[in-house]
């Protein structure tokens, strides 16, 4: 186990007086919050944050942790002097944010398990949130996988009381799938595969957002697909038929003659499969050759003088 | 022994999802006079003129979930909460279109 720095996790100084606590927990509390922030790992942060707050907020908790400190560093290995809690009596405070039942195995070496969610005070919303055991998470999905479906192996941790009562982060593994035709944003929900509420034994639901890897060339708006085709001079003035990729395969695409770079495409129904299924967009990207030899600067000296051409005209130049 | 793990199969919560009151607060863990609280702020905007005719579509749950931990983690007030729920709904599109 390791020895948690509650203040070096508020960004505190020892001395911080309660009116700091509170302002530097609010704050964040607001930058870790996991339906807001885009940080890494910003669930485990406000979890670790909520712990910190729970101690350095209730004076008893944190002269003990106090006295405590003294000799201890960040991440140190550590187990619990015999009786070092000594004179001092846990009242047990209210709890402020933290899910109690999510606080690490240092805390609870310290302050024990006594502090049971229904002992939660607060404010709004405390009623309904005690009682879910909803998980979220996100997963990440290659287009391929969303235009074909696939199946996932998910891993949760998940408290779990053991045979003789103590709390353990037991992993929980589960296979999913994901059908076909899912998007981005859209969520998958698992019935019962949430977490277990350990004071009322009711199972939550699991809920999977779904979210695309970025695609080498694939780009995707709701259920369809848009690709940046490069085509060269003349495959574009005089009309042809050039191959495209789609998340399906390969398909043949006409390109009518005098495109212009540009021109927008549409594949019917290759995009997401859905009903009906998306559409691919395909836009024509012009590639200019290089003139790599004396015969093609020479092709493009003839082109100069045969073809008279002056894109600029409306410019007025 | 991850291979005999059976594959478990969920529900795609989509476009055409639609919930009643009842399913909406089954899904939410929560209770109806919530719901019209939020309904009241403008937080969710079911379909359906009455209260047995309202249908809630897919974004809502995400909205209600979303707000009863905004209120409950961050003390924070509906019109406040819905406040928060817009902006982030607009970030996230702006992300997406990155």
């Amino acid at each position: 186990m390791e020895y948690k720095d509650y203040y070096q996790i508020m960004g505190l100084a020892k001395n911080a007086s309660k009116k700091e606590i509170k302002r530097a927990y609010k704050k964040l509390a607001r930058k870790y919050h996991p339906d807001v922030s885009k940080e890494k790992n910003a669930e485990d942060k406000f979890k670790e944050l909520g712990e910190a707050y729970e101690v350095l907020k209730d004076p008893e908790k944190r002269a003990a942790y106090d006295q405590l400190g003294k000799k201890w560093k960040s991440k140190q290995g550590f187990t619990p002097p015999p009786g070092w809690d000594a004179g001092f009596e846990f009242s047990g405070g209210n709890f402020t944010g933290g899910n109690a039942s999510e606080f690490s195995d240092f805390f609870e070496s310290l302050f024990g398990r006594q502090f049971q969610t229904d002992k939660m005070g607060g404010h709004y919303g405390h009623q309904f949130y005690a009682q879910s055991n909803d998980r979220h998470a996100k997963i990440m999905i290659d287009l391929e996988e969303a235009y074909k479906g696939t199946t996932r192996t998910i891993s949760l941790k998940m408290p779990k009381l053991d045979q003789l009562g103590h709390l353990i982060n037991k992993l929980h593994t589960l296979n999913v799938k994901i059908p076909k035709g899912v998007k981005a944003g859209q969520r998958i929900r698992l019935a019962g595969q949430g977490g277990s509420n350990l004071n009322n034994g009711k199972q939550g639901d699991l809920y999977l957002e779904i979210e695309f890897n970025k695609h080498p060339y694939f780009q995707v708006s709701e259920r369809d697909i848009y690709v940046d085709l490069p085509v060269t001079p003349w495959e574009v003035a005089l009309g042809s038929t050039i191959s495209v990729p789609t998340l399906g395969g390969k398909v043949e695409l006409k390109i009518p003659a005098e495109s212009q770079a540009g021109k927008k495409l549409r594949l019917k129904g290759r995009g997401l499969p859905d009903s009906p299924a998306g559409d691919q967009y395909v836009i024509l990207k012009l590639v200019i050759p290089p003139a790599k030899t004396a015969e093609d600067e020479l092709l493009y000296e003839k082109m100069s003088q045969t073809m008279a051409f002056n894109p600029r005209t409306h410019m007025g130049v | 022994m991850p291979n005999t793990l059976k594959i478990v199969t969920g529900v795609v919560l989509d476009e055409n999802t639609r919930l009643t009151l009842v399913e909406l607060c089954c899904l939410g863990k929560t209770n109806a006079e919530y719901i019209f609280e939020l309904v009241e702020e403008g937080l969710l905007e079911p379909e359906g003129l009455s209260t047995p005719d309202w249908r809630f579509d897919s974004r809502a749950l995400k909205r209600l979930q979303k707000t009863i931990h905004l209120q409950h983690d961050l003390r924070i007030n509906l019109a406040g909460a819905a406040l928060v729920l817009d902006l982030l709904e607009e970030v996230e599109e702006l992300r997406r279109k990155l």
